[in-house]
């Protein structure tokens, strides 16, 4: 299996040698890294149309806070005929936070990319009805990113939801995101 | 007094409710002069129009109207169904547009039991999350549990050195939730379409599951069972008698759901060619599990890419061939038989032997050797406060769960939590589909469509 996963791998990085680089394997799983993001839809529509992978099983955003460019997209793509499982990363700056959409190619990308755009704040450029999708319209933070506190923000809007920071903030039971290693992070430390 | 007192009008030979309402009714009035005449009374025929019938008749007057009433039909309401809907099974809500009966868009509105699942993942422990993959979909949180650990398993690849009887008891689980997540969707969709008779048939085998569940874990609902790496505990004494005599029980109960549903002919009107998903469709929706399978798929992960034992396992995939919600019933019903045969095969060849891997870095040791030896202490000290200690990398894992393929990417920077865990819910994907399969049907198909589609918000919205 991944033998037939490294070979279409092969294939892409062949049809794109600018736009994609290494491919990595880690537990039997292909990894590619997409060096010009601006390129993920035509790659995308090639793996669908040349190498069948007809099915897209999701869409991911990592924040790697610190670091530049911040975000990482990651598609994990799937093709029923050969069986084989592809993930494609590409890296998104902070100030442009945006991509070209895959919507056209695979209908489920749809509400993938509305949630990236709710919870990580990544526009997709060309997509047909970027709203937010878990959190409310108007909802002011991106709460996934990782300097969005675990306890919560408090919004300006008066009436929806809760507008004060949950009352757990700081406490001894709250892990602290990014303080480094696990032992400062980790509850029980403040004691 | 009755006006049949009064003036006499009887109705003689009245054939019940007329198949034509604008065909008028006729009645013999029977004209009464005196007490005494009676007999002598005089029949004649009068014709008394229906409010149908003179509507009709008026309008057919009216052609300069007529252009004004076209008009109207083309016209859009707005519907509202939801967030708390009976038919929605949670807290789903969908704006539907309509032009009469039918409705020309759908767009459902999801994240009302959105809890942030992933935002907590990334500040615990691997082992502290699992109790939050209970809540995904809280019909089978034994299957999530499954899910979840095979995820992290397969991120310290350690998934291949599972001990035999630990993956046997986690394909009875898996199974077994599976079965439990069925006979809701079942009872729930047939009660949506008018037969409430089978809800409570498949609630009481669900009870019996719950007690075996009970017995396991601890906890009916809220499981928690699996351990990075292993179980949380073997089975108890009698179970798998139990267990065998609950399977011998619940055949009869598919069997009985079948006779209320499989031919009714109310259920098969409601749902026959009701919300038809073509295979191509489905697949660019990304829609998966028995949805996937109604429209026409065989893809089975425990099929193409087994996990745990079910390579050496012998069961069928059910495949539909229309996609529609009828398929999706019967993809259902012979997914719990075909459950029902694998836990049995585990049953019979269950081995004996440890349920958990030895290793003192990724298992809790057990509570007498963490008393009495060194060694055994740090582990314990090591594993509770820092957790297990994952490689940096990233992995995604699917597992076929009840509503689809509830997949978990983790991204690790190494340590004992992860980076990013992303949850692939199936639910969240199927319901993408919706508007799809909502537009250009009735009305009052959704409820069939919603209910074959068996969705839970509670993994939808995470």
């Amino acid at each position: 299996m991944a033998n037939s996963a490294k070979r279409l791998a092969q294939k892409l990085t062949k049809a794109f040698p600018q736009a994609l680089g290494e491919l990595e394997e880690f537990r039997d799983e292909i990894t590619i890294a997409v060096d010009t993001a601006s390129e993920i839809a035509s790659i995308c529509q090639y793996a669908k149309t040349e190498l069948g992978f007809d099915y897209l099983v999701d869409i991911s955003s990592v924040d790697n806070y610190g670091d530049d460019p911040r975000f990482e997209v990651v598609y994990e793509l799937y093709g029923y005929e050969h069986q084989s499982h592809l993930r494609l990363v590409t890296q998104v700056s902070e100030e442009a936070a945006s991509l070209p959409t895959v919507t056209g190619i695979w209908r489920t990308a749809d509400w993938h990319e509305r949630e990236i755009y709710d919870m990580m704040g990544i526009r997709f450029e060309g997509h047909p009805d970027l709203r937010r999708i878990l959190m409310w319209e108007g909802y002011p933070h991106y709460p996934l990113r990782k300097d969005f506190p675990l306890a919560g923000k408090p919004t300006e809007l008066p009436e929806i939801a809760f507008t004060k920071e949950a009352p757990l903030e700081g406490g001894p039971f709250v892990t602290t995101p990014g303080a480094g290693d696990r032992v400062k992070s980790e509850p029980r430390s403040k004691s | 007094m009755s006006p049949r007192r009064v003036l006499g009008i009887e109705s003689r030979a009245n054939p019940g409710p007329s198949p034509n309402i604008v065909e008028s009714q006729r009645f013999i009035t029977r004209s009464r002069l005196k007490d005494a005449d009676y007999n002598m009374a005089e029949v004649k025929d009068i014709e008394i129009k229906d409010s149908a019938a003179s509507a009709a008749e008026a309008l057919a007057g009216i052609d300069a109207q007529e252009e004004e009433l076209t008009d109207l039909q083309g016209e859009k309401l707005t519907l509202n169904m939801g967030p708390s809907h009976p038919s929605t099974h949670g807290v789903l809500r969908i704006v539907l547009e309509l032009d009469g009966e039918v409705i020309t868009k759908a767009d459902p509105d999801v994240g009302y039991l959105h809890r942030g699942d992933e935002k907590i993942a990334e500040n615990m422990t691997y082992t502290q999350f699992i109790p939050y993959t209970d809540r995904l979909d809280y019909l089978a949180p034994l299957a999530n549990n499954v899910a979840y650990a095979l995820a992290v398993e397969k991120l310290m690849g350690i998934d291949k050195d599972l001990p035999p009887r630990c993956q046997y008891i986690r394909v009875i689980c898996c199974e077994l939730a599976r079965v439990s997540a069925h006979l809701l969707g079942l009872g729930a969709f047939a009660m949506d379409v008018g037969a409430m008779t089978v809800f409570l048939h498949t609630f009481t085998e669900r009870e019996k599951i719950y007690n075996l569940i009970e017995a396991l874990t601890g906890a009916r609902f809220t499981t928690s069972y699996t351990r990075i790496g292993g179980l949380s505990r073997d089975l108890p004494t009698h179970w798998i008698k139990d267990c065998e005599r609950f399977l011998a029980g619940v055949e009869i109960n598919f069997y009985e759901t079948e006779r209320l549903l499989t031919r009714n002919k109310i259920f098969v009107d409601r749902t026959k060619d009701v919300g038809v998903l073509p295979l191509d469709v489905a697949i660019d929706y990304g829609v998966t599990g028995p949805n996937l399978r109604a429209s026409g798929s065989n893809h089975d992960i425990r099929k193409v890419h087994p996990y745990l034992v079910y390579e050496d396992l012998d069961f069928d995939v059910p495949v539909g061939t229309v996609g529609d919600s009828y398929d999706r019933y019967l993809v259902r019903i012979e997914e719990m038989r075909q459950s029902v045969r694998i836990i049995r095969q585990c049953l019979k060849n269950l081995p004996d032997g440890p349920i958990s891997i030895a290793d003192g870095k990724t298992v809790l040791p057990p509570k007498d050797k963490v008393l009495t030896s060194m060694e055994e202490l740090i582990h314990q000290f090591v594993l509770v406060t820092q957790g297990v200690d994952a490689p940096k990398g990233q992995i995604y894992f699917g597992a076929e769960n009840p509503k689809g393929e509830l997949g978990f990417y983790i991204k690790s920077k190494g340590g004992g939590a992860p980076h990013r865990l992303k949850i692939r819910a199936p639910s969240f994907v199927n319901l993408s589909a919706l508007p799809y399969l909502l537009k250009g049907s009735m009305m009052s198909d959704t409820v069939a469509i919603l209910g074959s589609i068996d969705f839970v918000m509670g993994e939808s919205d995470r």
